[in-house]
């Protein structure tokens, strides 16, 4: 039997930065105040990106996910990310 | 002088781009599908308003990836002209020919309205048929047009004179008034007004026919 690939799972967070404005995020805390819960502060909208990756080992799948936030998933310019990886087990059979 | 008009699963201002130069200024154009990679006897490039790829994940992320783009970024970097519409001015700046990024309209309307612009040209290649300071018209429609850039990059780019459109009367919350940027060389203009949609009388304006036009000179 082949040997099996480590399977990953990764959870990406993506939000906009803290200097910039996030219009949508206003739009629903105003929102929220209607519907009589008052005392919220702030409310930012961001992304939950869950994906699952096979990789020979942690540090390259951490090192895939990385550059795939930093590219793709997220503008650096108004947007930060947040990466949590987890290997998971029963991953398919290479 | 053929003008290659850019068209990705989502564009749809990529035929008004084309009337707008074939109609009103008699250009021949040629539309070049995403994954084209041969930009053969094209003079200058165009990136068309509408929702690239759906806009999914921000507007413009997944189109810097078009194999077309690669050509247009060799296109660009050997000073060849290419002009960023709205949608096209938000994949110029994911695909970083122009710095900085297009974020949703401060109060979340989508903004579809005539919208008064004053140009600085500066060294812009696409603006040396305006005056300097000259007001015109172009209309807006997009609902992701704020312009974001930190403010020592703002800084940067007002020194380097590469603000050469501003809004008159600001109206989706962009730093410095930015409506449209160029880069050093002033080959790349990336715009969120729409000046295809201002060259015909019966449109309502022409202020935009020179923009256009300006690839002719």
């Amino acid at each position: 039997m082949a040997a099996q690939v480590p399977l990953f799972s990764a959870h990406v967070q993506v939000s906009l930065r803290s200097s910039v404005l996030d219009p949508a995020g206003e739009a629903t805390r105003a929102a929220a105040a209607r519907l009589g819960v008052d005392g919220i502060k702030t409310l930012r909208i961001g992304k939950s990106i869950h994906l699952e990756v096979e990789a020979p080992d942690r540090a390259t799948a951490q090192a895939q996910i990385e550059l795939l936030s930093d590219r793709l998933l997220a503008n650096p310019v108004i947007e930060d990310w947040n990466l949590e990886l987890a290997e998971t087990h029963g991953g398919p059979q290479a | 002088m053929t003008v290659g008009i850019v068209v990705f699963p989502g564009s749809n201002c990529d035929r008004d781009v084309r009337w707008a130069l074939e109609g009103c200024l008699q250009l021949a154009t040629r539309f070049l599908w995403h994954e084209e990679r041969d930009l053969g006897g094209i003079d200058a490039v165009v990136l068309p308003g509408g929702f690239s790829y759906g806009d999914y994940l921000r507007c413009g992320a997944i189109a810097r990836f078009a194999p077309v783009l690669e050509a247009v970024r060799d296109f660009a970097h050997g000073g060849g002209p290419v002009l960023g519409i709205c949608n096209g001015f938000q994949v110029l700046t994911e695909m970083g020919l122009l710095p900085g990024a297009l974020t949703r309209n401060q109060k979340l309307h989508f903004l579809c309205e005539p919208a008064p612009l004053v140009v600085r040209p500066g060294t812009c290649q696409w603006l040396k048929g305006y005056g300097e300071g000259e007001a015109i018209n172009l209309p807006i429609a997009h609902g992701e047009g704020r312009y974001q850039c930190d403010p020592d990059k703002l800084q940067q780019l007002e020194g380097e004179g590469r603000i050469v459109l501003r809004y008159g009367q600001n109206p989706n919350g962009s730093v410095g008034d930015v409506a449209g940027l160029t880069n050093q060389a002033g080959n790349v203009l990336g715009l969120m007004p729409h000046p295809e949609r201002a060259c015909d009388p019966a449109t309502g304006g022409t202020d935009g026919l020179r923009l256009l036009a300006s690839v002719l000179a």
